[in-house]
């Protein structure tokens, strides 16, 4: 039996996709911030890929200036309140609290960054502005972390930016790609009008960029391009049966579900394939679609999974049941449509996995979601000249500037890491635009 | 099993536990409620000829997510008739007449004092307790505070009230004076029974940094209040001992004011020399019921050390206070870092860096976050286990000692003290004191 009923409307979706972050009350917020010990060289800004200044705005929120809070968090972090939410913390910042030492519940950092920065949105408090202008023109692509970062902190510093988005909407898998009960919509779209409205960098959407002409028309207009592009479609497994109806990728699957919310109709049996983080967030939402049976499967063991332990007892919690050591064979069909997926059991020797001979099993199902990766987008990168991609199609780039092998360009975020975190992605671009102004500056 | 009756100059109570003259103890009704809670005794809401108090009275000094650790009123004597009082008094006395009640008075001329005291003692009071302390209002018209900071003053209006009199006369003081022993004395010379310290200090609470209006706002303008709540207990303890080791004082019973919330801080008091207790702050807070934690606190405490009565230990924590120049300056303690405890957070390290004396460093592997002390460096002052947030983490170990035990009264009498700017004899001679412009080449 599933733990949850089929959501029928807006609300009853809101129910099952209940935040995990919720926001604090200002009496919550006063009490959780009067627990920080306010640690020398605190473990948890070392554990922030941004290096925010953690129990500086704990104490900002403590005395009353939240707005004071606010600004510590994005003088370190444009995507202050996204990381808030959907950061992992619990391996981050609180994983890092000295409180779990003396196994006492680390200060909840997340929601506290999230109450500051929350108030400076919907107050509209006005933090920052556009530098004054260098006469400099950046392009940035992809209006995801890094791009918004990049924009924001090249704004700041005089730089006229736009940034060329190929959805209708900005904040790349913030939004697209993130667990509901992570963040709404709304929340992540409200934080980059935020920015957007002091730092006054422009967007373009519907405006992919996909053509050689294109790319030299960037070229000849902007000082410098920032490449934000983020990682491709779910990749394919090549086994047969693939393109049968009721076989998604993890991201096109959360993406529909982001904007079709409760309209989106599950069917009975899933099966989501792979064991990251992408795989746990599309099993758990699934369930919590009121799915009455879903299997995650991945072929090695459960602690080879490269999901956090945390992600998938939550997928756990959901009613999700785990299925080790699986390998996908084929995925059976029905009239057209998916009817079960045949998996090969498969046994770790040595370092290789190797498939246990006859001891194929089906599982039925209505709906196969592969969660084993996305392509690179390597075809548009390859436009560009000069551009060196390593072996896993990520493109290269000088770790302190975020330059890359053609100097006029800068990336970060997914194109550059292969896929990791919000706070990974704001972090590089940030960076990457600093080394630009270094760039165009020396 | 302990007795926790008390016989104090001559008023008696089934313990040691009053409640303060205050809002507590504005009606028969809270005192009723309060004597059924198990309160051994309540100090009156001072009488008087009736006052009108403002609206807005009290403010709260918080620490943290801590309400009220300090606390202060502009709230004035007792707002009812005499003669609504005095009927009270006598009703709860009908229920409960083993309970000690105790008038608390504040007038002005002898015949005022004269005719409240018999008052007050027709309608059953077990004793009196002279306001000399409230520091807000009244001092204003020559009372409280006024009488309790002029020595001459409050001996005189002692005398006037021991000499009407026939019931136990508590002398409360305020301690807004530079030495507590004077207005002691004083009550001493004028005869009173017992003593009562301390009343609230003058304070103001804070300001409303949009308004500039300090705290308790009455319309936009404020005044200065009286004081108290667990943050005033160290400055009460310290008055209570001066008067308790005084020659000429210590015979007088004395009821300890100040910060009490819990059993360890009245067991603290009565090792001070109290044999009383007056609580007002924290019943203002969690109301009457506090009193159980008390009760049980205490008693534990007196079985355990088989102690029969408060009068067992009363004044036992008195020969250990001594003055700063008999203190033995071959005494060394050391902080010693248990590093199973420690969770790293490197409080010690910085509180000792930049607010000591640079006796604890840090470990070059960046992994290791336990500090280590340097203990050629430490002087055992002990802020680094005051700061450290985990219990028993941080201890002060007793070092062999190099010396024989001197005080600076013997090495003042040896001539051994330094006694030039530049004496070799500095104490702090030897010790190690970074360059200062090592503080810049630290940084990062």
């Amino acid at each position: 039996m599933a733990e949850y009923l089929r959501p029928q409307s807006e609300e009853e979706f809101q129910r099952n996709f209940k935040q995990k972050k919720p926001l604090m009350n200002t009496t919550e917020a006063f009490v959780e911030s009067s627990r920080c010990l306010f640690c020398y060289d605190a473990p948890c800004i070392k554990a922030c890929p941004t290096h925010i200044d953690i129990p500086l705005f704990i104490k900002q929120i403590h005395t009353g200036n939240t707005h004071g809070a606010a600004e510590t968090i994005y003088d370190s972090n444009w995507m202050g309140n996204a990381c808030g939410k959907v950061c992992p913390t619990q391996v981050l910042c609180e994983g890092a609290c000295v409180l779990n030492h003396a196994h006492v519940k680390p200060i909840e950092i997340g929601r506290l960054q999230n109450y500051a920065t929350r108030q400076a949105i919907d107050t509209g408090k006005v933090l920052y502005q556009k530098g004054p202008s260098n006469g400099k023109k950046v392009a940035v692509i992809g209006a995801g972390p890094s791009g918004i970062s990049c924009a924001c902190e090249l704004s700041a510093l005089g730089y006229d930016v736009t940034i060329f988005e190929a959805n209708e909407q900005p904040s790349g898998l913030t939004v697209y790609g993130t667990a509901p009960y992570k963040i709404t919509n709304e929340e992540a779209l409200s934080e980059i009008e935020y920015l957007q409205n002091q730092l006054g960098f422009e967007v373009r959407y519907n405006a992919a960029i996909s053509s050689a002409a294109q790319i030299q028309e960037l070229e000849s207009t902007y000082d410098a391009i920032f490449l934000g592009v983020g990682i491709g479609p779910t990749s394919t497994l090549g086994i047969k049966g693939e393109e049968l109806a009721g076989v998604i990728g993890a991201v096109e699957f959360i993406r529909e579900l982001r904007f079709r919310k409760y309209e989106l109709q599950l069917p009975r049996r899933v099966i989501v394939l792979g064991g990251g983080n992408t795989a746990m967030d599309a099993a758990s939402e699934s369930a919590r679609m009121g799915a009455e049976k879903v299997y995650l499967v991945y072929r090695r063991s459960k602690e080879d999974m490269g999901a956090y332990s945390f992600e998938y007892d939550l997928a756990l919690s959901a009613g999700v049941q785990g299925i080790f050591h699986a390998s996908p064979k084929e995925i059976l069909e029905s009239d057209g449509f998916v009817a079960g997926v045949e998996f090969v059991k498969t046994i770790q020797q040595d370092s290789r996995l190797v498939e246990v001979p006859d001891s194929e099993f089906v599982i039925e199902c209505d709906l196969v979601i592969k969660a084993t990766g996305q392509a690179k987008m390597g075809s548009f990168l390859g436009l560009i000249e000069g551009l060196s991609l390593n072996e896993s199609r990520r493109i290269m780039v000088n770790h302190e500037t975020y330059q890359t092998s053609n100097p006029r360009y800068f990336a970060g975020g997914d194109a550059v890491n292969g896929g990791a975190e919000v706070v990974n992605g704001a972090y590089e671009g940030k960076m990457a635009a600093q080394g630009i102004h270094h760039y165009l500056t020396h | 099993m302990a007795d926790l009756s008390i016989n104090f100059a001559g008023i008696k109570a089934p313990n040691p536990f009053w409640l303060a003259s205050a809002p507590p103890t504005n009606s028969g009704y809270q005192i009723m409620k309060a004597f059924d809670a198990g309160w051994g005794g309540a100090v009156w809401k001072t009488m008087g000829v009736p006052v009108i108090n403002v609206s807005s009275r009290y403010g709260g000094l918080n620490y943290r997510d801590t309400r009220m650790s300090g606390f202060n009123n502009i709230e004035l004597i007792s707002d009812r008739t005499l003669a609504d009082n005095l009927r009270e008094i006598e009703e709860v006395k009908k229920y409960f007449p083993h309970h000690a009640v105790i008038a608390s008075l504040m007038v002005e001329t002898r015949k005022e004092w004269e005719q409240i005291i018999r008052d007050v003692e027709n309608a059953g009071a077990d004793g009196i307790e002279l306001n000399f302390g409230c520091p807000h209002g009244m001092c204003e018209r020559g009372m409280g505070s006024a009488v309790g900071q002029e020595p001459e003053v409050l001996e005189t209006i002692v005398g006037w009230v021991m000499a009407a009199a026939k019931i136990p006369v508590i002398t409360k003081l305020t301690p807004n004076i530079s030495n507590i022993e004077d207005p002691g004395l004083a009550a001493v010379k004028g005869g009173t029974s017992a003593i009562s310290l301390i009343n609230t200090i003058k304070s103001i609470m804070g300001i409303d940094l949009d308004t500039f209006a300090p705290y308790p706002v009455v319309d936009g303008k404020g005044t200065n209040g009286g004081y108290c709540g667990p943050a005033v207990k160290p400055i009460a303890m310290n008055m209570v001992r001066q008067l308790a080791q005084h020659p000429q004082i210590s015979g007088t019973p004395i009821s300890a004011i100040g910060g009490i919330e819990t059993w360890r801080d009245v067991v603290e008091y009565i090792l001070l020399g109290a044999t009383s207790v007056q609580v007002c702050t924290s019943v203002m807070h969690y109301g009457f019921g506090i009193v159980r934690e008390m009760e049980r606190g205490l008693r534990r405490f007196m079985d355990e050390r088989g102690y029969q009565t408060i009068y067992d230990f009363t004044g036992k924590a008195l020969p250990n206070i001594l003055e700063w120049k008999e203190l033995n300056l071959s005494y060394k303690v050391v902080a010693s870092i248990n590093p199973d405890k420690c969770i790293g957070c490197q409080l010690c390290y910085i509180a000792c860096e930049d607010g000591a004396h640079q006796a604890i460093g840090l470990s070059s592997d960046p992994t290791n976050r336990i500090p280590d002390i340097i203990e050629e460096n430490c002087v055992g002052c002990n802020l680094c286990s005051l700061v450290c947030p985990v219990e028993a983490c941080i201890t002060m170990e007793k070092q062999p000692a190099k010396a024989a035990p001197v005080t600076w009264e013997e090495l003042t009498e040896a001539g051994e003290i330094p006694n030039s700017f530049n004496d070799p004899r500095a104490g702090g001679n030897g010790h190690y004191v970074p360059e200062p412009a090592e503080a810049l080449r630290k940084k990062g």
